[in-house]
């Protein structure tokens, strides 16, 4: 066992009795940005939105088309792999069960694809009934482009990685197949009361 | 020292610090006596491990101020408003506490006498700690390779070192420091008062094909001044770069 | 926050990198498999605030190589370096 460093504490808060906060996991205050390149900055007149892969017809929606589908607010406590915790985030997004209404499918898996390249994978029942949206707003503001803006995949019940930031689309698949950091040791699923942070958790 | 230091395994060290000071009012030194240390050389830094009781732990890298010709490994540390680890490094650490600690580590960002010159050693802020020990190693192996330090602080209480600079560079061997204060300066104040650009690094900067240039600081600051060197004419090859990412408060 | 602010360079990853390495390799020079610049890894961005490592081309920010640790496990993945002279 490691030397013990007199007096130190680290960031973390004392444990919370509220039983949101999953195992393994630390509450925090603030905002953490955790990017794995550049930030992307596509131009609203750029950006759209796409529903592909294993549907009978693709879909897409412009900046405009989208901010025009029915939005919901939502508060939501999410879990971050690298272990802390935030209750009762505040966003605004279109459900993806919206996104999905008119698409006709035998898939039972999706990948989101971003700006920057960044993929993930999860099971298309769990971005469907109420549990994902495409949030364009946090805490009241449009979300600012270090946390995802214009736009991420906000999936809470989910270790936040697989809420992609910069979300361009959902490939629909009938396999499911490892994302950018999946292919790499994190789990497929990522349940964090289960804390499945790696392979083989 | 030179070559002692490229490392094999990197194992855990346990050191013990002898001493703790105040450079300014948010940064401190700490002096670290650590048996089995294999020398290092200027440029390089250590990885600093802190454990809590309960076994929480946390990691983060610190350049080592000293020079290799010292007895001692000291560590410049400053404290970030939001950090984990530094505002305990510099609030809570005190004289007699061990310290586990790895390294030297870095073989990119290194530089000795026998590298020659002329040297430029660009600072923002804390970035300044590595250079400090290559200015260091200068000065303990006598050399007069013609070294120029351009420094940028906020204020003058910012300027980490100030005291020892200011001796080093009275001596006038070769060594010059030029200071940049970017938010606030003293009344008469001779030096730069703005942030570092494209003109003060013309006035500043070797006008030598053999110059080497070192940039450390604010990832922003490193940035843009690695750009402007080569659009000086610098090869890019002779700037060496260190980004600390975000800058403080 | 900017874009830059979050970029280390290849110091940032070297204790990490000489763990899996066993030995220094910020000196090493990297070859971008996607465009073919060669760079010194102590030269190349990194961004560590993120459930992994990532090192990414300072030229076209591809990725050369990406790094997990997970107490006792580790991947790597160095695809995206089509050669690396130690």
């Amino acid at each position: 066992m490691p030397l013990v460093s007199r007096g130190f504490r680290g960031r973390r808060r004392p444990d919370d009795e509220s039983g949101r906060v999953p195992p393994g996991q630390y509450l925090t205050e603030d905002f953490p940005v955790l990017s794995a390149g550049p930030t992307p900055h596509t131009p609203l007149e750029e950006w759209d939105f796409s529903i592909e892969g294993e549907v009978a017809e693709s879909k897409k929606w412009s900046w405009e088309e989208f901010r025009a589908l029915p939005s919901e607010t939502v508060t939501k406590d999410i879990h971050c792999v690298t272990k802390w915790s935030k209750l009762d985030t505040t966003w605004e997004g279109v459900s993806l069960d919206t996104l999905l209404e008119e698409i006709e499918t035998d898939a039972a898996y999706v990948t989101a694809f971003c700006d920057g390249g960044y993929t993930t994978n999860l099971p298309l029942e769990d971005v469907t009934e109420g549990k994902a949206w495409i949030a364009f707003d946090f805490d009241g503001e449009p979300l600012e482009p270090e946390h995802g803006g214009p736009a991420r995949l906000l999936v809470p019940h989910l270790y936040f990685w697989k809420s992609a930031k910069w979300v361009r689309g959902l490939r629909l698949m009938s396999d499911d197949e490892p994302g950018f950091w999946e292919e790499l040791g994190y789990h497929l699923y990522g349940d964090p009361w289960r804390e499945q942070r790696y392979w083989g958790d | 020292m030179a070559g002692a230091a490229v490392l094999g395994r990197l194992t855990w060290l346990v050191g013990e610090v002898t001493d703790a000071a105040f450079e300014t009012p948010r940064v401190r030194s700490l002096v670290l006596d650590v048996p089995g240390w294999p020398g290092h050389r200027a440029g390089q830094h250590v990885d600093v491990r802190l454990t809590a009781e309960d076994g929480y732990q946390a990691q983060r890298s610190y350049s080592i101020a000293s020079a290799p010709e010292g007895e001692r490994v000291v560590l410049t540390v400053e404290r970030l408003d939001d950090g984990e680890v530094s505002p305990y490094l510099v609030d809570e650490v005190r004289a007699g506490d061990p310290f586990e600690l790895r390294g030297p580590i870095g073989g990119y960002f290194v530089w000795e006498v026998g590298l020659g010159g002329p040297l430029l050693l660009v600072a923002g802020g804390s970035g300044v700690v590595p250079l400090m020990a290559m200015v260091r190693h200068r000065q303990a192996v006598g050399s007069s390779v013609p070294m120029r330090l351009l420094y940028s602080s906020r204020t003058l209480e910012d300027v980490i070192y100030r005291e020892e600079l200011e001796r080093l560079a009275g001596a006038r061997d070769g060594l010059e420091v030029v200071h940049a204060l970017t938010r606030d300066q003293p009344p008469g104040w001779p030096g730069y008062a703005r942030r570092i650009d494209a003109e003060m690094l013309r006035e500043v900067a070797w006008d030598d094909a053999r110059a080497q240039a070192f940039v450390c600081g604010p990832t922003r600051l490193v940035e843009s001044v690695a750009g402007e060197l080569v659009a000086l004419g610098y090869d890019p090859s002779r700037v060496k770069t260190e980004r600390f990412g975000p800058a403080g408060t | 926050m900017e874009d830059a602010d979050l970029r280390l360079d290849g110091n940032a990853a070297a204790g990490l990198l000489g763990e899996i390495f066993v030995r220094e390799v910020t000196v090493a020079v990297g070859t971008c498999a996607a465009c073919g610049n060669r760079a010194e890894l102590g030269a190349v961005h990194v961004y560590m605030h993120a459930p992994g490592v990532v090192l990414r081309c300072p030229r076209c920010e591809a990725v050369l190589m990406r790094i997990v640790q997970a107490e006792s496990r580790c991947w790597l993945d160095v695809r995206g370096v089509r050669s690396l002279e130690l």
